[in-house]
């Protein structure tokens, strides 16, 4: 059999594939729409196409943000996440990341400097020996992750509004938005009243030692009222802002809130 | 005209042929789309994580992916918590629980089943349902109920900490939460087997009688 050809005459080759890349969907939506084309059983016993993936993506997104505002209303910032006895922590603690230990960011603390930024009266940047003068508190909490398992830790640092206190943040703003050394630029947003809660810690010590590497040094944020994702290390800057800058897992579509 | 209008004799024997009245359905049906939504997407978050040596295949699935099958997840929990409840109400109210779930005794439960291992169980009057029946739809509200909470415990393990207490802590909660799925998985094959063995009852699920 003669082999057929598909091209064109007089259409470049190198074109057509950039054209017909552009009508790809992006990486995130490709996997929606992987998770599509298993639903046949689904659409059998329903009898209608419940996944015409494009709507459906919005309907799923929708109802994702009526979450978020759910998970506002009943966040209550007294309620503490239960603490544990040293006894109680999980050893070994899990390293966890969509990148192996040996890609971690590997931070120099002598030139590493925390990046204020945004609506906060005083925008100089920290080193290292500065913040570990600030007083330091220690929690031992349970780490959930959105995988479903979970890990109890022993975390030491400053409450984070403490800090946002320190540097004159306005705590009316909506959100503390992170950014992270990690490779593709890990970030993520969190919302002002969790990070007012007594528990939301700046993390620089982990069970009494300086924070591995594996564990996000020099500074990691620590929410227990979180899911892990909402946990950035390797934290380089912070910025107080009312804008949704949207996050790593969050643009991916992991709810926004997730909170505990 | 005789056909066209009817006595009340007539009009009150029609409504007791009823056998599952309408709300009865439409929950029951609502259920069925949400309590298939939840399984497979929750296979999906399982496998994200898996608590035993086994993951579920990837075309029993829902969402794609970890993230599709969590938003899923948190979509059809709406129907299924929202329609749930609208049935223990109305069950309760309406005295349908009471009616057709009580009494359960064990003689009886020891006999039906018995009968029907023997296929001697018989289906005439689908109103009145045997003994191994009352078992299983009252065991299914409570595992319903369960693993309603139990989701709730992992989803808000800090906002509702008296709720995973009931569990004792999170990680067993999310067992809880498996087994109930496991157990709802077993209600639903032997529920369809015999709905297909018994085509009547299934019709009376659509039509009602």
């Amino acid at each position: 059999m003669a082999k057929r050809s598909f091209l064109i005459p007089g259409v470049d080759k190198r074109l057509l594939i950039k054209d017909s890349l552009k009508t790809m969907p992006d990486l995130t939506r490709r996997r929606f729409i992987a998770g599509g084309a298993s639903l046949g059983a689904l659409t059998l016993l329903t009898g209608c196409d419940v996944v015409d993936s494009s709507s459906a993506e919005e309907m799923l997104k929708s109802v994702s943000k009526f979450n978020d505002a759910v998970q506002a209303f009943i966040f209550n910032p007294d309620a503490l996440a239960p603490t544990f006895p040293e006894s109680a922590i999980t050893k070994p603690f899990p390293f966890n990341a969509y990148y192996d230990l040996d890609d971690a960011p590997d931070v120099d603390g002598d030139d590493w400097k925390l990046e204020v930024r945004g609506l906060v009266d005083n925008k100089k940047s920290w080193t290292l020996k500065e913040l570990y003068q600030l007083p330091q508190v220690t929690q031992i909490t349970r780490h959930i992750c959105v995988e479903g398992w979970s890990a109890i830790g022993s975390w030491t640092g400053t409450p984070l509004r403490d800090f946002l206190r320190l540097i004159g943040a306005d705590t009316r703003a909506k959100y503390v938005w992170f950014q992270c050394a990690d490779k593709d630029g890990y970030n993520s947003p969190l919302d002002m009243r969790t990070a007012l809660h007594p528990q939301t810690q700046m993390t620089f010590k982990y069970a009494n030692e300086i924070l591995p590497r594996a564990y996000g040094f020099p500074m990691k944020i620590r929410v227990p009222t979180k899911l892990g994702f909402k946990n950035p290390k390797y934290v380089v800057s912070m910025e107080v802002t009312n804008d949704y800058k949207g996050g790593y897992w969050e643009d991916q579509g992991y709810n926004s809130f997730s909170g505990s | 005209m005789s056909s066209l209008t009817m006595t009340d004799e007539q009009i009150s024997a029609t409504r007791a042929k009823v056998i599952q009245p309408v709300w009865v359905r439409v929950m029951h049906w609502t259920n069925a789309v949400a309590m298939i939504l939840m399984i497979l997407s929750g296979w999906q978050i399982y496998n994200a994580s898996p608590l035993f040596g086994f993951s579920f295949p990837r075309e029993y699935t829902l969402g794609g992916w970890l993230g599709g099958g969590l938003l899923w997840h948190f979509a059809a929990m709406w129907l299924l918590m929202v329609n749930g409840l609208a049935y223990l109400v109305t069950g309760f109210a309406t005295g349908r629980f009471r009616k057709k779930l009580l009494p359960i005794t064990p003689s009886g439960v020891l006999h039906d089943v018995r009968a029907a291992l023997t296929f001697k169980l018989g289906h005439d009057d689908l109103t009145v349902y045997n003994y191994v029946q009352r078992l299983l739809y009252a065991g299914i509200i409570v595992v319903g109920v369960l693993i309603v909470l139990s989701g709730l415990s992992m989803w808000k393990p800090v906002q509702l900490y008296y709720l995973v207490m009931l569990f004792g802590d999170y990680p067993t909660a999310r067992y809880v939460h498996f087994f109930c799925m496991a157990a709802i998985c077993a209600f639903l094959v032997i529920h369809v087997l015999l709905a297909l063995l018994v085509p009547k009852s299934l019709r009376a699920m659509i039509i009602g009688r």
